[in-house]
């Protein structure tokens, strides 16, 4: 564990202290909407608040949203009679050379990427508003057509081989941009995962990195419980992955990870964000192990929950 | 006499990706075996092993046709569906990425056994929204199913053939998507085949008609869009029936693509369905396992016989003496 990394004053404090209003904006938000739909990911939020607040305000290179910042309804999936269909990654930028990319994995994370997305700008508050709507495109377990998402990977870990092949294109035609992932480390468990991982290391794709929430928890409950995938630095080691383990709720620790990796050593990166499933909501430890998905049972615990968000609001403003 | 093509794939792979540097071959550590080696000698720096992770070469495939490239995945046809069929699903086909996958060794054509044959493929990816499904009869098609691929934008899945493959129709008659190839016409039976059971069919049909019985005879190539108007058409002018023959199951392949396509059309025409009748199969010889699964000339001609309430008394040895020589469809329809 290296829950206390430390501070690597290698970036300005400016984007740190941003980083960590967005994180905490995630967190309000996903609290706020499970509230008000009487149910939601928000452990989630609570353990990736900090990784995708700081991809998107300290380590990758994206361009302006080329989005509508309330998202269109959806438009048909893509096929031969659907030329009006679009993708989510518009709100992640345009696609350029020098550019990077982004590709997420575990798509029921998607409420804390929306969240975080309006954090940022990317997208309107209101665009929640259309959350698990009929029609919508800001799905509960997100698509390609949705908000920040480029590929379509509810059925989990199928974003690392595609990022895997994304990376390989980006470097046969000398592209400096960087290819990035996020996953669950729940998602180490499918045989596919380590297939990709195998692959990204036998072509050497260093421009490719890998930031894993390992906040230890799956649907099931405890990850230790239900099959273990520890010890997860060395396994990766193993492979041949440049592995940075991190405390994933400090965005020094998380951004420096990426500026330091070195380029032209063949090696992907992974930045193994350790992570607490309860950060910030500590109300929401009662409920452990079963912390996939929050839902509220009684008047009681509405009220607790409508406290913590409370307090909660104080804390960002 | 039929001209038997050694390794046709090989080397019109190596011809036809020359002057296409976005094409780019994926292979599952059965690059010989699927006649890609002649390419990554050729095109070292266009060909990436992907070892035996058919999961994970799905996703590059996908990753490689977001940016533009036009992958084409090579191992056998079982190994495309089976095993990485979620991926194939979610990262190829829900995207409608041009990912071209080249399944060998269909049907029972694998001397592998049941883990290797390929049965169920149609069936599964008929179903699949986006995917175009092709399946090679002779050499001349396994030569033109790569521009026919390269022409659909979306995913492709070509049961192919190798090794030693007969030329059963010329090499200026190429593949064309959606089009089935009429080789006979007549009035009493309409015969639709695919893949490796057109030349079975061939031997079936030569002696019918020497028989005395008016055959029209359809090789069918594209399983998916099943659109063809010529094969409702047939059908319906047949006065005893129709039959299908198919290395595959009887069970969501050609012959359900055309019990659809008939009963939507309201034909009230017989339908027999010659081909794995809803059962697994196992290792042996092609001819072996296609007569003991009733894929066969000889099983072809019981079910004509069957529809028309007649007995030819055919025998194997008739079949086997027939000389089958290349088909011209389109320049001689009633010649065979």
């Amino acid at each position: 564990m290296a829950l206390n990394t430390p501070h690597k004053p290698t970036l300005s404090d400016r984007w740190q202290d941003e980083a960590r209003r967005v994180a905490r904006g995630v967190r309000l938000r996903v609290l706020g909407h499970t509230l008000k739909n009487n149910g939601g990911y928000l452990s989630q939020a609570c353990s990736s608040a900090e990784i995708l607040a700081t991809l998107y305000t300290g380590v990758m290179k994206l361009g302006p949203s080329q989005a509508p910042p309330v998202p269109l309804p959806f438009p048909g999936s893509p096929g031969p009679h659907t030329p009006q269909c679009f993708t989510g990654a518009l709100y992640n930028g345009p696609r350029a050379p020098d550019l990077d990319r982004f590709l997420f994995s575990p798509a029921h994370y998607a409420l804390p990427l929306y969240a975080t997305l309006i954090e940022v700008g990317r997208l309107a508050p209101e665009a929640l508003d259309q959350f698990n709507q009929d029609g919508s495109t800001v799905e509960m377990i997100g698509a390609e057509h949705s908000p920040g998402m480029e590929t379509t990977t509810g059925s989990l870990s199928q974003a690392l081989s595609q990022a895997g092949g994304v990376a390989l294109a980006r470097r046969l035609r000398g592209e400096t941009g960087r290819v990035w992932v996020f996953m669950s480390d729940g998602e180490l468990q499918e045989g596919q995962t380590w297939e990709a991982f195998a692959a990204l290391i036998f072509y050497k794709l260093d421009n490719l990195g890998v930031y894993v929430d390992a906040n230890g928890q799956q649907c099931d409950g405890r990850t230790e419980t239900v099959m273990g995938v520890e010890p997860i630095r060395e396994r990766l080691e193993a492979f041949g992955a440049r592995v940075v383990e991190v405390d994933g709720h400090n965005p020094d620790s998380l951004a420096a990870a990426a500026a330091t990796h070195p380029r032209g050593q063949g090696q992907p990166l992974v930045v193994l964000g350790r992570t607490d499933p309860c950060r910030g909501i500590e109300l929401l430890r009662s409920r452990a192990p079963k912390l996939h998905y929050l839902r509220l049972k009684n008047d009681e615990e509405r009220k607790a929950y409508q406290e913590a968000f409370a307090r909660l609001q104080q804390e960002v403003r | 006499m039929i001209e038997v093509i050694s390794r046709p794939h090989a080397r019109n792979l190596v011809r036809w990706a020359q002057d296409k540097p976005e094409v780019i071959v994926l292979s599952a550590d059965l690059t010989g075996s699927c006649e890609a080696d002649d390419f990554q000698k050729a095109f070292p720096d266009r060909f990436f092993s992907m070892g035996m992770a058919e999961q994970n070469m799905m996703g590059f495939a996908a990753g490689l046709a977001r940016e533009g490239f036009f992958p084409f995945v090579h191992t056998f046809a079982v190994f495309l569906y089976r095993r990485p069929y979620d991926q194939l699903a979610m990262s190829v086909a829900y995207p409608n990425l041009p990912v071209r996958l080249l399944g060998f060794l269909p049907g029972l054509i694998s001397p592998g056994g049941v883990t290797h044959q390929a049965i169920e493929d149609i069936a599964v990816l008929r179903a699949l929204p986006n995917m175009t499904i092709l399946e090679c009869g002779d050499a001349t098609e396994v030569e033109s199913v790569l521009d026919l691929a390269q022409g659909v934008h979306g995913p492709v899945y070509v049961r192919m053939l190798r090794g030693e493959v007969p030329r059963l129709f010329s090499p200026d008659e190429p593949l064309r998507l959606g089009e089935a190839r009429v080789l006979t016409r007549g009035t009493d039976v309409t015969i639709l085949s695919s893949g490796i059971c057109t030349e079975e069919a061939l031997r079936a049909t030569a002696s019918l008609r020497g028989r005395g019985v008016s055959i029209t005879h359809l090789h069918v190539s594209t399983l998916k869009p099943f659109t063809d108007t010529t094969i409702v058409e047939t059908a319906a002018s047949a006065r005893y029936g129709v039959i299908t023959l198919e290395n595959h199951s009887i069970l969501g392949g050609l012959g359900t693509a055309t019990a659809e396509a008939m009963a939507e059309a309201g034909l009230q025409q017989k339908l027999v369905r010659l081909g794995l009748k809803d059962t697994f199969a196992h290792g042996g010889s092609r001819p072996y396992l296609m007569k003991q699964y009733g894929l066969d000339a000889l099983s072809l001609v019981g079910a004509v016989e069957q529809l028309l309430g007649a007995s030819f008394n055919l025998t194997e040895a008739d079949l086997a003496s027939i000389r089958l020589d290349t088909v011209h469809p389109r320049s001689n329809v009633e010649a065979l």
